[in-house]
């Protein structure tokens, strides 16, 4: 069964739109990644020419390389403890990034510190490079807060879970950016007034959320410097990518009036490259931007051969990475399992910037039902 | 001392607002060029350009989310919601982010956002445009909810509201948006989050907020002439409520009537019935009885007279209340 051509779908006849066979076929067809997916590093770990992002990526040399191996190793190792601890009942939920490393690093790294990020619940990688310790992200999951990170001074926002909802809080912050002369100043810029730009993350499934679309509408509309980074990996827990659209996600940007570019999310150096790109153009006052990060096979394997074969980067690097691995991950449950509970009454602060009356004396009188038992125990 | 109808005392405030801090952004559906569909923002973008009165997308999710961001960003947003009925896509913002973010990052992240809701019935309008949703957020954590109720109010509780580090959902009665008052730019206004006791009397309490207070008032005149004398407490905070004037009140008159448009079931009245009786049990000479829309949804407006508390319905509560 070939792929329809969106071209040839007439709205006022339901015939001529494709079947279901040829929408599966399409999507299949999307599956291998298409001619349109940009990619700088094969599966097989040969670095390949691409004329539009290859100056975004002139910088990346051994060095370079290897510390995006090492990033996405250790974030893989932090990952897999969460993982054990949350099935030995030390963590309530785990949210794995597994198989997303190098769309986080890539992401992650092509960020300046000046931009702000608002995340989904699973960028543990992004987190990472925003010099959040993986430590840091377990309170969430063991459930002694919602999260413990200062978000301003990260410019790494709180893990939003409801989905899609961090899309409009991201346009929000990016048309802020913009209604503060913080795009287009180029070489007028300075440290202390710097271009910015925001970066959204989101999944697959998210794409069905009103607020998503909205988020779309609103960027496009105010021309917010904002990347929308949609890590596509092909399943909203159990509903598989046919469910949520039609057509390949990365063309949807076409229909809100910004570009949208389909990147390898298993290829660090295009995911790098392709991040900067969009950043860089928000920053300028291009704004709007979405990426599609598809995923294919192992992201970390194929940088490893890139080192080995191109690079002459022998044993002892990688094990070296993977010892620090191990301390990180041995790190992570020490310090997992040390984790003290919140005080009893950690439920009633900063529910409010200004005290609230009514919880002030729901405190107080909680902790005198409390100190009831311990007279009692006492007596 | 100037006499202001509701509608431009708000817009005075919110003048002022954006005159005393440049942070301040106005935003909503037709609130710019057109100047609000009850004109509460008229001329505010002529004189404060596009990036501070926005006009935006026909999108709430879309007002209330980008305000959060606007928030975190430093701005100090105030949203408008063009009619009480269609705030509900910007509900999940509201509940989910807006009300939880500050205590999300444990006061890291203020939310000091604003949402203008024009709220209550009596104006002969169509479905969706005549609803009083207050209880819906008074529940939610995270919120104030306060609603005004005169010029004077509205002018000074809309600045107070956006000078607040704390999301308030800002409900104003627009049945009053056009009825004219005393503004008194000079006073020191009373705090936000206080209740008042507006007219003073010794027979029954009775405690209102928004579109019902006027109606209250008009009951306490006519009640007088009968020999009654009725309390009136205009709430103007729904959450936190501020029942301290109540709880006075009632320990003197014995009696309560609690005043609104809202349907009864689990709502601010309910909460003000079971507080009441909590902190009153004593002196209460009859229960707390209640004046409100009923557990419908709001009718076509021809029956809207039969479902809002007028001033019979109030005297009739009275009665009953003193008779027990």
């Amino acid at each position: 069964m070939s792929v329809s051509d969106p071209q040839a779908w007439n709205p006022a006849d339901p015939r001529s739109r494709p079947n279901r066979e040829q929408v599966l076929a399409g999507l299949r067809g999307t599956d291998a990644g298409g001619p349109e997916l940009v990619q700088l590093l094969t599966p097989e770990g040969e670095r390949v020419p691409d004329a539009r992002f290859d100056g975004y990526a002139a910088d990346i040399d051994a060095e370079t390389l290897k510390s995006l191996y090492r990033d996405m190793v250790l974030v893989r190792r932090a990952d897999r403890e969460g993982n054990a601890l949350q099935r030995q009942g030390q963590l309530g939920i785990w949210v794995p990034l597994l198989g997303q490393e190098a769309a986080q690093i890539g992401a992650g790294r092509a960020l300046l510190p000046t931009d702000m990020v608002f995340p989904s619940y699973r960028e543990h990688g992004v987190a990472w490079c925003r010099g959040i310790d993986p430590t840091d992200l377990l309170g969430i999951f063991r459930g002694t807060d919602h999260g413990s990170w200062d978000p301003l001074e990260k410019r790494f926002h709180l893990y939003t879970i409801v989905i899609g909802n961090q899309c409009l809080n991201a346009t929000g912050y990016a048309m802020g950016q913009r209604f503060e002369g913080r795009v287009g100043n180029g070489t007028d810029a300075t440290a202390d007034a710097p271009d910015e730009a925001t970066m959204c993350f989101f999944g697959d499934g998210a794409t069905s959320q009103g607020d998503v679309h909205e988020g779309f509408v609103w960027a496009a509309a105010y021309d917010a410097p904002v990347v929308f980074y949609c890590q596509n990996n092909q399943w909203a827990i159990s509903v598989p990518l046919e469910r949520q659209t039609r057509v390949p996600l990365y063309e949807r940007a076409r229909g809100y009036g910004f570009p949208g570019v389909r990147v390898d999310g298993n290829d660090v150096i295009a995911c790098l490259a392709v991040a900067r790109w969009a950043l860089e153009e928000c920053r300028s006052g291009n704004g709007r931007d979405e990426l599609e990060l598809w995923k294919l096979k192992d992201p970390i394997e194929r940088v490893r051969v890139n080192l080995v074969r191109e690079h002459g980067v022998d044993q002892s690097f990688f094990d070296g990475v993977a010892a620090e691995a191990d301390e990180l991950a041995a790190r992570l449950r020490e310090f997992c399992l040390a984790m003290p509970d919140p005080a009893p009454d950690r439920m009633f602060t900063e529910v409010y910037a200004e005290a609230s009356p009514q919880v002030e004396a729901q405190r107080e009188e909680f902790l005198a039902y409390h100190a009831s038992f311990a007279t009692d125990g006492e007596a | 001392m100037a006499v202001l109808t509701m509608a431009k005392a708000l817009n005075d405030g919110l003048r002022k607002a954006m005159e005393a801090d440049p942070r301040v952004l106005v935003m909503g559906e037709d609130v710019g060029k057109l100047g609000g569909v009850f004109r509460i923002t008229d001329g505010l973008q002529k004189d404060f350009g596009e990036e501070r009165v926005l006009d935006t997308p026909l999108s709430e999710s879309g007002i209330i989310g980008t305000a959060v961001g606007l928030a975190i960003r430093g701005f100090r947003p105030v949203c408008e919601i063009q009619f009480d009925g269609f705030v509900f896509p910007g509900y999940d913002q509201i509940v989910s982010q807006l009300a939880k973010v500050h205590f999300r990052s444990q006061g890291k992240v203020p939310m000091p956002v604003v949402v203008r809701i024009p709220f209550g019935g009596g104006i002969g309008a169509v479905e969706h445009h005549s609803e009083s949703p207050e209880s819906l957020f008074a529940h939610v954590a995270g919120l104030k909810v306060v609603a005004c109720s005169n010029s004077n109010d509205a002018y000074w509780m809309i600045q107070q509201a956006i000078s607040t580090d704390d999301p308030v959902i800002f409900f104003e009665p627009k049945r009053r948006y056009w009825e004219k008052a005393e503004v008194d730019v000079e006073s020191t206004p009373s705090p936000l989050l206080r209740s008042r006791v507006l007219r003073e009397g010794t027979d029954v309490t009775v405690a209102t907020y928004g579109p019902s207070v006027r109606t209250c008032l008009d009951a306490a005149v006519a009640a007088e002439t009968d020999g009654t004398s009725l309390e009136v407490v205009d709430l103007r905070t729904l959450s936190p409520l501020d029942l301290d004037p109540v709880f006075e009140s009632v320990r003197r008159t014995g009696r309560l009537v609690v005043v609104s448009e809202a349907p009864p079931e689990s709502s601010v009245t309910s909460e003000i019935a079971a507080r009441v009786q909590q902190e009153c049990f004593h002196s209460l000479e009859a229960p707390v009885l209640r004046v409100t829309g009923f557990d419908t949804p709001y009718p076509p407006s021809k029956c809207e007279d039969d479902y809002l508390p007028d001033l019979d319905r109030v005297l009739d509560a009275v009665d009953r209340s003193k008779a027990w």
